[in-house]
């Protein structure tokens, strides 16, 4: 897949996206038919309370899981239509993630963990720069067991940007941090955004964060109540949480 | 309600749940309990069906010889007078004698071209044998007078289709008489049915008939007399001094030399392979249920991991630790009696199928698959132990945690100290190979056990298929090598060597060979061998005696050449000397120097150039048989001519001979190596499989990560079955080597003076072993990667662990 030739384009657009877990009596409607557009190198944050379908969009659009119904297309390509293995190599190819539980591989180190991306990745920028960006130079070769949950999610960070993504997903990325290293995190994560044009999809609880998007998307029952444009945007520090 | 009987209702509730837990934990991981129950239950199963089979055939024995009134002793004599069967009745610890005619026949059956080599045996008329009676099958015994009734040997009697009322002509001592078929019997002294010189049964070739003693007076002009004599002893009577008694009393009536029932061929060969079930089963289960209980060690320490945080709210409840160890403990007790049961079951199962095969091997009348209640019991206490023991190191982690400590959640596994790769190997290394190295690094004891595991089954298979297909080795070196004939012809007695030429013109025969054989008693020091000797024509060709590396012996005209087996019995070296007592002719006593050792696979022989062998005897140009070369063509011709010969004890083919061991190996063969192969695959499918299991559910993270970041599925799976192909790649080269040591082993306690089992490596056994190892492990893993493949990703990288 090609990174280029695809500059105008939205980096995402769902049409009547829906996704039904379960059948009949007990199914669950967890998205039901969202239009969506989001636009390149911007950084969106999805708000909305639990279950109300945002990390399910995040999911299908990020090539985790599947539609029930609907298109969701990533620049010019129906991500509906792909099999397994178009879908994994549109996530090895396109997409960085970032969890809350940062899911580092133990048995690896700082760097190890990043290499793991960038030895399968197209066109990867260099590890100790990935590293260096989420300010990480100095401990390249420490084990994640020996990091605080900061860093660990600096080094996720590092991890999902090393292949230069482009998109990143980030679902509740700072969920598990005090808010000083939480705000560190954002921090990182609005530099990408800003430095390497990565288009960002941020899923969180916190409001707040909604502060620093270029676009706010709150959901409720599975569909989209509201969307926000933010006209000025707070840089991580402004942001009270 | 008193507050003791509510905190026993409570307590009795809570239980109930706990155990409501350990049902649905035994269905959660019902693929690995199953796992490790088939390891306990082949354990089982083998311990059951061989201890089994080991009574059942020592009782059906000990029955059938006491029923039968086996003799404890066997006196061979040249000719004695019947009252001297009162003289041997006087020796201290004597119960009862016995004195019978017996001796060597050729059987022609009107359907065959080959005669066969029968042992004719005398029944007393007029009352039952004191000694060595016999069970009659079908039909009567020979009635007084009537010296033409015969019973034959049932096992013969199936093999040639012979039935009551059926004639045979049998030639005894060159006298040929015709005979009538009264009765089909069966007798202890015949369980196993070896023809001479043979080490597999052939019912074809090994006849037996019993007739009046008037009939074998008459046969081998020995009126008032005996040459055999049989003697029951009391109980607690020592053998040797009655065998020594026995020598002195009968050495001037020609006497052969008395040995006991436990030298008996038939009860030899069987006491041989009780020896062997008896060892097999003492060392086969132990590595089952060792690997058991390794296998219950990981899975129940994954558990107890995985189950921290309920292990420290069921405490935090109230629970002392020794309810909730309990509560594992229980667990793995459930899945070793599980195993246990299942492989009581299937011993019996198999037991059965194999007395079935021991039946008509060995020709009991009656043989019943017994289990004693004590080899059930011993298996469900191994297996129990097992579980114990693979237990007991997991209750001490139960003990430790604290309701606190063990609702946080662990720390992440900590690599810090146990992945160090060099910086020259990680060059080589990509980041999921130095994942795959540093679990294996982080772990080595399990991968230790899970690798000696998988190596101890495939080298218990791979040694058992080696020393198999040893024994082809010995068919192919005795048959295709030491002997090149195509005939042997054995004479009554001592022949002019000129009988040699006269066979040599005889229809198709293109060589002639003669030898002379000669049974002696040879001593070193203590130890004394029954045998005798073979006395061979210089530059023999047909029958040779060969070394080590397969050369010919240039028989010494001094001295004595002995068989490698027989050496070692006597434990006597090359330049040493050997007392030979000669128990024919005129009994001379010598002394040999042992000149060379000769390497032979079949029997221990001894063997002197003949002419150095007859001046010993004082006997010169005298032949016992002779080797033939002929002309295939020419064998019906060959046999109808041999018939008339008069003084030929015995014709043999040396096809026949060959094709009764194939028959019997073959038919062996494929079964033995589908039970070792299984053997080796259950094992390595217990382990692989379990720690596949495990690994996967450490990892399950790992992997879901993997997989968003956009690895496939298969470059996933590479670094959970990357630790497994690496405990199978080093369990492999581990297995030859215990397989090869093992070999050593198993060939030793195979081999007898009856017969030797080389012990060399065997490729094709390896390869069978080995291959059953990589079947099991892919299939294992196979079954784990479509796990893998069911991950739901989100929901796995959304929990913490």
């Amino acid at each position: 897949m090609a990174k280029d030739d695809t500059s105008t384009l939205p980096t995402f657009r769902t049409r009547g996206l829906t996704k039904v877990y379960g059948e009949g009596a007990a199914a669950v409607h967890a998205l039901r038919g969202v239009d969506l557009t989001i636009p390149k190198g911007e950084m969106v944050v999805l708000l909305g309370p639990s279950g109300s379908g945002k990390s399910t969009l995040l999911n299908i659009i990020g090539g985790l899981d599947r539609a029930s119904d609907g298109d969701a297309f990533f620049q010019d390509q129906n991500l509906s239509e792909m099999n397994d293995r178009a879908l994994t190599l549109y996530r090895r190819d396109h997409v960085g993630f970032v969890f809350q539980f940062y899911n580092l591989m133990p048995s690896l180190t700082a760097r190890e963990n990043v290499e793991l991306v960038t030895e399968i990745a197209d066109d990867p920028m260099e590890v100790e720069e990935a590293l260096r960006l989420v300010g990480l130079g100095e401990r390249m070769d420490h084990f994640p067991a020996q990091m605080s949950g900061g860093e660990q999610q600096r080094v996720a960070i590092a991890r999902a940007i090393a292949k230069n993504p482009t998109v990143l997903f980030c679902d509740e990325p700072t969920g598990a941090l005090d808010s000083t290293t939480g705000r560190q995190v954002l921090h990182v994560i609005n530099d990408i955004n800003r430095k390497l044009g990565a288009t960002v999809m941020i899923v969180t609880h916190a409001a707040a964060t909604a502060q620093m998007a270029h676009r706010v998307i709150h959901f409720a029952d599975g569909a989209i109540r509201e969307v926000v444009e933010n006209d000025t945007r707070l840089s991580p520090d402004e942001i009270h949480w | 309600m008193t507050r003791a009987s509510a905190r026993m209702r409570f307590i009795g509730d809570v239980m109930r749940a706990l155990d409501q837990k350990l049902l649905r934990d035994l269905w959660r991981i019902k693929g690995q309990a199953g796992a490790i129950a088939l390891v306990v239950a082949v354990g089982v199963l083998l311990l059951v069906m061989m201890s089994g089979m080991i009574s059942s055939l020592e009782e059906t024995r000990t029955t059938y010889y006491e029923r039968y009134r086996l003799a404890d002793v066997f006196a061979p004599v040249t000719r004695a007078p019947k009252k001297m069967l009162d003289r041997l009745a006087e020796i201290p610890g004597v119960d009862a004698v016995e004195g019978r005619i017996q001796g060597g026949a050729l059987v022609d059956i009107a359907r065959q071209d080959l005669p066969v080599r029968a042992q004719v045996v005398s029944l007393p008329e007029w009352r039952e044998p004191r000694l060595n009676g016999v069970y009659l099958a079908e039909g009567q015994m020979p009635q007084a007078g009537r010296n033409d009734e015969v019973l034959i040997l049932r096992s013969f009697a199936k093999a040639h289709d012979l039935a009551l009322g059926d004639r045979l002509a049998a030639t005894m001592h060159g006298n040929r008489r015709d005979f009538r078929v009264v009765g089909i019997a069966q007798a202890p002294e015949f369980l196993f049915n070896v023809p001479a010189g043979e080490f597999v049964p052939d019912d074809n070739r090994f006849a037996v008939l019993w007739m009046n003693e008037e009939a074998l007076e008459a046969a081998f002009d020995l009126k008032g007399a005996f040459n055999e004599a049989l003697l029951s002893l009391e109980r607690g009577a020592q053998v040797e001094p009655v065998l020594t008694a026995v020598d002195a009393l009968l050495a001037r009536y020609g006497g052969l030399g008395a040995y006991g029932v436990a030298d008996q061929m038939s009860n030899r060969f069987l006491s041989e392979e009780i020896k062997g079930l008896n060892a097999t089963s003492k060392a086969v289960p132990p590595i089952f249920m060792g690997v058991a209980a390794f296998l219950l060690y990981i899975v129940i320490s994954r558990m107890v991991q995985a189950e921290r945080e309920q292990i420290g709210l069921i405490k935090a409840f109230g629970y002392t630790d020794v309810e909730v160890a309990l509560h594992y403990v229980k667990l793995v007790i459930v899945i070793a009696l599980a195993g246990a049961l299942l492989g009581c079951l299937g011993g019996v199962w198999s037991g059965r199928l194999l007395a079935g095969v021991y039946q008509s091997l060995y020709h009991f009348p009656f043989l019943v698959f017994r289990v004693e209640p004590s080899s059930f019991a011993a298996g469900i206490l191994v297996s129990v132990l097992a579980a114990i023991v693979g237990g007991a190191s997991v209750l001490r982690r139960v003990f430790a945690l604290t309701p606190a400590v063990a609702m946080r959640p662990p720390a992440p596994a900590d690599f810090s100290r146990s992945g160090a790769i060099s910086n020259s190997l990680k060059r080589w290394l990509d980041q999921p190979s130095r994942m795959v190295l540093r679990r294996v690094m982080r772990n080595p004891g399990r991968v230790f056990g899970a690798v000696i595991g998988i190596a101890a089954g495939m080298g218990l298979s791979s040694a058992q298929l080696s020393v198999m297909s040893g024994f082809n080795d010995v068919l192919d070196k005795t048959y295709g090598v030491v002997d090149r004939s195509d005939v042997a012809v054995t004479f009554f007695e001592q022949m002019p060597e000129k009988t040699a030429f006269d066979l040599a013109h005889l229809p198709g025969v293109i060589e002639v060979e003669p030898t002379r054989a000669v049974s002696a008693v040879l001593r070193h020091g203590p130890e004394h061998y029954r045998g005798g000797i073979t006395g061979l024509v210089p530059g023999a060709k047909l029958s040779r005696a060969l070394d080590k590396e397969g050369a010919d012996i240039e028989m010494p005209t001094r001295g004595i050449v002995l068989a490698k087996a027989l050496a070692d019995i006597l434990k006597v070296q090359p330049g040493g000397t050997i007392t030979v007592e000669v128990l024919e002719g005129r009994r001379p006593v010598l002394e040999l120097h042992v000149a060379r050792i000769a390497d032979t696979l079949l029997g221990a022989p001894a063997y002197m150039q003949l002419e150095a062998l007859n001046t010993a005897m004082n006997e010169p140009g005298r032949i016992s048989g002779a080797y033939m070369r002929v002309d295939a063509a020419a064998y019906p011709a060959l046999f109808a001519a041999l018939k008339d010969v008069p003084k030929v004890a015995g014709v043999t083919r040396k096809d026949d001979a060959r094709a009764a061991m194939k028959k019997l190996m073959d038919a062996g063969a494929g079964t033995m190596r589908f039970v070792m192969a299984a053997i080796a695959g259950i094992i390595t499918f217990g382990i692989v499989y379990n720690s596949a299991r495990i690994s996967f559910g450490e990892q399950s993270r790992d992997l879901a990560s993997l997989r968003v970041m956009g690895f496939s599925q298969s470059e996933a799976s590479f670094i959970l079955l990357g630790e497994l192909a690496l405990v199978v790649m080093l369990a492999i080269p581990v297995g030859v080597l215990i397989g090869y040591g093992l070999s050593f082993l198993v060939a030793a306690g195979f081999s007898t003076d009856l017969y030797q089992i080389p012990t060399e490596f065997k490729a094709d056994a390896y390869g069978v072993a080995g291959l059953a190892v990589v079947l099991a492990a892919l299939v294992s893993g196979w079954l784990v990667k479509r796990e893998i493949g069911r991950v739901d990703l989100v929901a796995t990288l959304k929990t913490r662990e």
